[in-house]
């Protein structure tokens, strides 16, 4: 791929990670090209797992929907030539884990865990997670209130406060 | 008792207030009208500068600082200068600090100006540029930029206009109202003129950072430009910061001086909690380049918006003003926006507002969001349907 290609790559990738909704026309006349070329470049991201999916962020407090979300801190013991990678993506496929990251520091894995009960998460974590073989220690923060997600303010939106006309 | 407007002085009356001040009142007033007429980012200030403002304020730095402006803030804008031009400015002597760009135009010209002297300036061009001139005793002489010539100052038509009475040029690119930006020839051939005359130049680059293709020449950064160039520049539309009002002027150490005086009684120094604020905003790039990518996108989503309506419209590129011709419609630019505003609730600027030559141009600000942008678009292509 030459340069230009990997620019003009590079800048959908941006827009799309700000607004994923916005349609294919618009992007094309951001970066210009035509609207063909971008559905193009778009689905050989996704083909090449670059974009993995496009989520709503929601505030779940404001839609009234009841959802229980904790940070699982865990100590593991890493594996001959796998280190945490097996460990980590064994975990990974549970439905309940929302996200799975290697940390450095005290513990090893931070896990989001997301059930409709306290008690869901609680059990969850008691009967799936510790149990594993190589989970030596586990650490559960639920989540009290959300002020900020995936770079989205949940509060009143702040808006500036210009004239209509200034020259 | 003789009329109070007899009373005022000549030079103040010789000013006209501006005709569309009632124009500009209806939108402020106006409910779900869209405007394109701001000539400001629609961004806040970003966050760490507004908190570094704020902990300058816990902190107690409320008193003035030196007439110059706090030492930090001129060796940190020094290097930030030198990194962006190549051009050094001595942090003591060279670099003064104003109160916005604005203040630091009017020190500039009333540094320079004697009666009857003649400063050259291009147009469409900001409206502060004339009027200060002629508070300032001087006389401005206006070269008209062309929309076939990209609105580029020619050298060839400024160099017409040059007398044994011409003091300076000014210059001022990426333009208001026009985007126009001036490539390192034309500014070549500019500061040949500058040299050939002996003239100094005050360059305005207020909008420098805002440019899309291509990177900003510093004026100041050509052969032998440092000497004569007064730069000016300030925080207002690179870090959204208009309100804070910081500007500053960087040049030859005699005329900073010169300016210096006049800046010292009539303003005495500028805002300390603004000063504070922009030695945060110096490490803040990547807001910055956040802010010119988004702006880009928009650019080119107004632009091409623009055509397919039907409006034939240069690619501006620099500053955030799209500056169309509205000549397909028959009207003034004064009557397109007047009724744009009534019958479609958008506001955009007259182009006459910015020089006799924007007559038949408006200026459209692409400092808004998308969605607004779109919605704009959607309101002009139905007026303007109505009126070709």
């Amino acid at each position: 791929m030459n340069e230009k290609d990997r620019g003009k790559e590079l800048e959908i990738v941006k827009i799309l990670e700000e607004n994923a909704r916005i349609s294919d026309s618009e992007i094309a006349q951001m970066v210009e090209l035509d609207e063909k070329e971008v559905k193009g470049i778009i689905a050989e991201l996704e083909h090449r797992g670059i974009i993995r999916g496009y989520k709503a962020v929601v505030n779940h407090d404001k839609a009234g929907i009841e959802i229980v979300q904790a940070i699982i801190d865990l100590k593991v013991s890493p594996e001959r030539n796998m280190g945490y990678d097996a460990i980590a993506e064994r975990i990974a496929r549970f439905p309940e884990v929302k996200s799975v990251r290697l940390v450095s520091g005290e513990y090893d894995l931070s896990v989001l865990v997301s059930g409709k009960t306290m008690h869901d998460v609680a059990y969850f974590v008691a009967e799936k997670i510790a149990p594993l073989e190589h989970v030596r220690n586990t650490v559960t923060h639920f989540l009290l209130k959300t002020y900020k997600e995936n770079g989205e303010i949940y509060g009143e939106e702040e808006k500036g406060k210009r004239l209509a006309v200034t020259l | 008792m003789n009329r109070m407007a007899d009373r005022i002085a000549e030079k103040v009356r010789q000013i006209k207030g501006s005709g569309i001040r009632e124009f500009f009142d209806i939108a402020q007033r106006m409910e779900g009208a869209i405007s394109l007429g701001v000539g400001e980012p629609d961004f806040v200030t970003p966050w760490s500068i507004r908190e570094a403002c704020i902990f300058s304020l816990e902190k107690g730095y409320t008193s003035y600082t030196s007439n110059w402006g706090l030492l930090e803030l001129r060796e940190a804008l020094s290097d930030a200068i030198y990194k962006e031009s190549g051009v050094y400015y001595e942090p003591e002597g060279e670099i003064l600090i104003t109160t916005g760009v604005s203040e630091a135009f009017d020190l500039a010209i009333r540094a320079i100006v004697n009666p009857g002297d003649e400063v050259v300036l291009h147009e469409p061009s900001y409206v502060s540029y004339t009027s200060c001139t002629i508070f300032a005793g001087g006389t401005p002489v206006c070269v008209d930029t062309r929309v076939e010539d990209e609105f580029r100052l020619r050298a060839d038509r400024l160099e017409e206009k040059i007398t044994d009475r011409t003091k300076a040029i000014i210059l001022s690119y990426p333009n208001n109202p026009t985007g126009a930006t001036l490539s390192r020839k034309d500014l070549e051939e500019i500061a040949d003129v500058a040299n050939e005359h002996d003239l100094l130049v005050i360059s305005d680059e207020i909008y420098g950072r805002l440019t899309y293709e291509g990177t900003h020449t510093y004026f100041t950064s050509l052969n032998g430009m440092q000497e004569r160039t007064i730069l000016l520049n300030g925080f207002s539309k690179a870090y959204a910061m208009t309100g804070w009002r910081l500007g500053y002027a960087a040049g030859n150490k005699e005329l900073i001086e010169a300016m210096m005086k006049i800046h010292q009684y009539v303003m005495l120094c500028a805002p300390i909690t603004a000063q504070k604020a922009a030695l945060e905003a110096l490490r803040c790039d990547e807001e910055v380049e956040k802010m010119v990518s988004e702006y880009n996108r928009r650019r080119k989503l107004i632009v091409k918006g623009l055509r397919d309506i039907g409006l034939s419209c240069f690619e501006p590129k620099g500053a955030f003003y799209t500056f169309p011709s509205i000549q397909i419609t028959g009207l003034t630019s004064d009557e397109f926006a007047r009724r744009l505003l009534k019958e479609e609730k958008v506001v955009v600027i007259p182009g006459s507002v910015f020089g006799p030559c924007g007559e038949g141009f408006v200026r459209c600000a692409y400092a808004v969001s998308h969605h607004k942008i779109k919605e704009a678009l959607e309101r002009i292509g139905r007026f303007v349907e109505r009126n070709r």
